[in-house]
C-alpha cells in the first residue's frame, strides 16, 4: 500500500498546517484531543480487507485519492439549497463543506436554555460544556475514519437540550458538498445532548453538488438521558462520486427512547455505522435503514448494540435493495454482557436482489453473555415474490409496472414508519421516481 | 364467452387437468364444485395464467380469442377476474394505490381513458360501502394483517371496482362467517348481469344458497363428470360426493 502510505504523509502535512492555521484560536483541550486522534489515525493506518470490521469494504479509492479540506466556497443563495430544504418550518442548520452558514441556516426560537447551532460558536460560547461531552462518545481507539475527524474537528451542529425541555420542531442539520475542480474532504462533528426528560428529534442529510469526487466524514454523537426521547433520521443523499464515511454513536441512559432512520440514497462509496450503548435499564432502541444502490455504487451498513444493563429492548431491521453491479454489506452485533438480564434483541436484514451481477455480504452477529434474554435474529435474500407479482398482473398491471410496485412496497416498509411527515414523503418521492411510478 | 376445450394440464409431473370441457355463456353463473384435489383451483388459475400450470392439451376462447396465448395481465384486460383463495399480502403498497393501478392498467389495455384519483376515490368508497367495508382499508397495505374474511372481502372489492366479464371465484366461501358470507354474496349478486359471467369454485353448497347458479358441474379427478342445474349442489350436499364416487374413472365428461 505504499499510494496510500504517501498518502498519511500529505494528510499528516495537512493536520500541521491545519493545527497551525486554528492552534492560537484553540483551548489546549482540544488541540489536546485533536493531536492525540491524529496520532491515533497515523497507528491505525487506513484500514484493510484483512480487518475483520472491514472484511467486505475496500477502501483503497479513499486511501489512494488526495482530498484537499474542502473550503468555505463563494456564498451560495437559498434557491441553490432550496430542493434540499425538507420543510420550511423545522428547524435548520446549514454546512456547505463542513462550514456552518448561518444566512442559509433557520434557527429561529428554541425553547428557553435550548442550543441549537453550530459546533463552531458552541466552542467560543460554552467551551466548558463542549468540553465535558465532545469526543466521549464516539470511541475512535480503532476506528481510523472516526480518529480523522476527531484530528479535523472544526464544525458541525452543537444541540443541547436541557432538563424537561421538549423541542417540537423537528431539526434538520443539511451538509452540502459543492463542486471543486480536484478532491475534497470534509468533517462534520456533530454533537448532540439530550439531558434528563427532554426530546428532540433531528435529521441529518447529506447532498452533493459535486459531479467529482470528494468525501465526507462524519461524526455524530448523540447522549440521551434518563427518560429522554430522541428520534434521529438519516438522508444520505451524496452524489455519484461522493464517498461516504460515517459513524453514529449513541449512548441511552435508563428508560431513555432512541430510534434511527437510516436512508442510504447516494454516494459512491459509502460506510456507514451506528452504535448504540444501552447503558442503563428500561431502554428502547430501534434501528432502521433502506439502502439502495445500482451501478457500481458500494453501501456497507454497520451496526453495533451493546445492551449493558437489564430490561432493555432493540428492534433491527435493515433493508436494502441492489441492482446492476451494486454491492451491499450488513454487520449488526448485538452484544449482550453478562449483567443485562431481560434483553429483548431483534435484528433483521432483509435485501432484494434485483440483477444477478449485485452482491450482498450480510453478517449478523449475536454475542451474549447473559443467560435470561431473547434475542433472534435472521438475515434474507431474495428475488422478487413470483407470488405477489402473479396477484398483481392477474388484477391487470404489467409485468414492469408489477415489478416497480413490488421493489416499490419492499423499500416502503422503512420509509412509512418515518413519523415525520415531510420527511416520509420526501423518502417517497425519491422511492416512487426511482421506479418511475406517479405520485401516490 | 368461455369455452374449454378438452384441457388438460399439470404442475410438474402430476397431471392434474385431465380433460375439461365446459361452455360458460354471459349472464350466467357457473358452479365447479367437487372433493379437495379435484383440481378446481387448479382450473381456475389455468384460466387466470399462473406459470406454474402447464397446459398440455386442449384449448380455451375468451370472446372468441385463445385465452392461453395471453400474458396474465392482458387476460385481466380481456376481462378476466379471479378472487383468490389465498390472496397475497403485499405489505408497503396502498390497497387504494394498487387499485387505482390495476384499474388504470385496464383502462389502458382497452384504450379508455384514465381513472383520475378523485373519480377513483368515489367508485372505490362506493363499492366499500356496498361490502360494509371501512375506508381505512384503503391506506392500509395490500390484504397487510387482515383476516381470512377481510381478504376475501377484499377480493369482491376489487371485482367490484375492476368489473370484469368473467369472474371466477376460487373457495371465497372459505373462512367467511355466516354474515360475511351474506355480504359477500350480495356484492357478487349486484354483479351479476346479462353481459358478465361468473364461475364459482367452492367445496360445499352452503355459498350456492345465497350465489345461486344457473349450473352445477361435478369435477373428480381433473374431469367434469357430471352436470346438472343447482338441485345437484343440493344433492352433493345430502350425499356428499360419494353420488359422484362411481363416474370419476368411467363415465366420460359431458360437453
Amino acid at each position: 500500500m505504499i499510494a496510500s502510505d504517501n498518502n498519511i504523509q500529505r494528510i499528516s502535512d495537512q493536520f500541521a498546517q491545519f493545527h497551525a492555521d486554528l492552534e492560537s484560536a484553540t483551548p489546549p483541550w482540544l488541540t489536546g484531543l485533536r493531536r492525540e486522534a491524529f496520532r491515533r489515525f497515523e497507528d491505525l493506518g487506513f484500514p484493510t480487507t484483512r480487518q475483520e470490521e472491514w472484511r467486505f469494504t475496500n477502501v483503497k479509492r479513499i486511501a489512494e485519492t488526495v482530498f484537499a479540506l474542502a473550503e468555505i466556497p463563494a456564498p451560495l443563495n437559498l434557491g441553490t439549497i432550496s430542493p434540499f430544504v425538507l420543510d420550511e418550518d423545522y428547524l435548520r442548520l446549514v454546512f456547505v463543506n463542513g462550514h456552518y452558514i448561518g444566512d442559509l441556516s433557520a434557527t429561529g426560537a428554541t425553547p428557553h436554555g435550548a442550543v441549537v447551532g453550530s459546533l463552531s460558536a458552541a466552542l467560543a460560547d460554552r467551551p466548558k460544556l463542549i468540553e465535558d461531552h465532545l469526543g466521549k462518545l464516539a470511541s475512535d481507539d480503532h476506528a481510523c475514519f472516526a480518529a480523522l475527524n476527531s484530528a479535523f474537528i472544526r464544525d458541525g451542529a452543537f444541540i443541547h437540550v436541557p432538563r424537561g425541555v421538549m423541542i417540537n420542531q423537528p431539526i434538520h442539520l443539511l451538509f452540502i458538498s459543492t463542486d471543486s475542480s480536484s478532491p475534497t474532504a470534509s468533517y462534520p462533528r456533530n454533537l448532540i445532548i439530550a439531558q434528563r426528560d427532554s426530546r428532540a428529534t433531528i435529521i441529518e442529510s447529506y447532498v452533493g453538488l459535486s459531479d467529482g469526487v470528494y468525501l465526507t466524514n462524519a461524526v455524530t454523537e448523540i447522549s440521551v438521558s434518563e427518560n429522554a426521547v430522541v428520534d434521529h433520521c438519516k438522508l444520505q443523499q451524496e452524489s455519484t462520486d461522493g464517498y461516504h464515511v460515517a459513524t453514529t454513536q449513541v449512548r441511552q441512559q435508563r428508560a431513555s427512547q432512541f430510534s434511527s432512520h437510516y436512508f442510504s440514497l447516494g454516494g459512491q462509496l459509502v460506510r456507514n455505522e451506528v452504535d448504540v450503548i444501552l447503558d442503563g435499564e428500561g431502554c428502547e432502541c430501534t434501528l432502521n435503514a433502506l439502502y439502495i444502490a445500482d451501478g457500481d455504487q458500494h453501501m456497507d451498513n454497520r451496526t453495533r448494540i451493546d445492551h449493558a444493563k437489564p430490561h432493555c429492548n432493540s428492534h433491527e431491521l435493515y433493508k436494502g435493495i441492489l441492482d446492476e453491479r451494486a454491492k451491499g454489506v450488513f454487520n449488526g452485533k448485538i452484544y449482550v454482557h453478562p449483567d443485562a438480564q431481560k434483553t429483548d434483541a431483534k435484528q433483521s436484514n432483509r435485501v432484494l436482489l434485483l440483477s444477478d451481477d449485485a452482491v450482498i455480504d450480510t453478517k449478523p452477529q449475536l454475542e451474549i453473555y447473559a443467560d435470561d434474554v431473547k434475542c433472534t435474529h435472521g438475515a434474507t435474500v431474495g428475488q422478487i415474490d413470483e407470488t405477489a407479482l402473479y396477484y398483481l398482473r392477474s388484477r391487470g398491471v404489467s409485468e414492469d409496472l408489477a415489478r416497480s410496485l413490488l421493489v416499490y412496497a419492499f423499500a416502503n416498509e422503512i420509509a412509512s414508519a418515518l413519523e415525520l411527515e415531510t420527511v416520509r414523503e420526501h423518502v417517497e418521492r425519491f422511492l416512487l421516481a426511482g421506479q418511475s411510478l406517479t405520485e401516490l | 364467452m368461455l369455452e374449454i376445450k378438452n384441457l388438460h394440464a399439470r404442475v410438474e409431473e402430476a397431471e392434474i387437468l385431465r380433460g375439461i370441457n365446459l361452455t360458460v355463456n354471459a349472464g350466467e353463473v357457473h358452479a365447479i364444485m367437487g372433493p379437495n384435489g379435484s383440481g378446481k383451483s387448479t382450473l381456475a388459475h389455468v384460466l387466470a395464467g399462473r406459470d406454474d400450470y402447464e397446459v398440455t392439451n386442449g384449448e380455451v376462447l375468451f370472446q372468441g380469442k385463445n385465452l392461453l396465448e395471453m400474458e396474465i395481465d392482458e387476460r385481466a384486460g380481456e376481462g378476466v377476474f379471479l378472487a383468490y383463495q389465498y390472496p397475497v399480502e403485499i405489505p408497503g403498497i396502498s390497497t387504494k394505490y394498487f387499485l387505482k393501478a390495476a384499474l388504470n392498467s385496464i383502462r389502458a389495455y382497452r384504450g379508455e381513458q384514465r381513472c383520475s384519483a378523485k373519480e377513483f376515490l368515489k367508485l372505490a368508497k362506493d363499492k366499500m360501502q356496498m361490502l360494509d367495508m371501512d375506508k381505512s382499508l384503503l391506506d392500509r397495505g395490500v390484504n397487510e394483517g387482515f383476516s381470512g374474511g377481510e381478504k376475501k372481502r377484499n377480493e369482491i372489492f376489487q371485482m367490484a371496482v375492476l368489473q370484469p366479464k368473467l369472474a371466477i371465484l376460487d373457495e371465497t366461501d372459505s373462512g367467511l362467517d355466516i354474515d360475511a358470507l351474506r355480504i359477500v354474496a350480495d356484492g357478487v349478486n349486484s354483479l351479476r348481469s346479462a353481459g358478465r359471467a361468473i364461475i364459482v369454485v367452492t367445496h360445499y353448497q352452503r355459498l350456492l344458497e345465497y350465489i345461486v347458479p344457473d349450473k352445477v358441474h361435478v369435477l373428480a379427478d381433473g374431469r367434469i363428470v357430471r352436470s346438472g342445474d343447482k338441485t345437484l349442489a343440493l344433492a352433493l350436499e345430502e350425499k356428499g360426493y360419494a353420488l359422484v364416487e362411481g363416474e370419476r374413472e368411467t363415465v366420460p365428461s359431458p360437453a
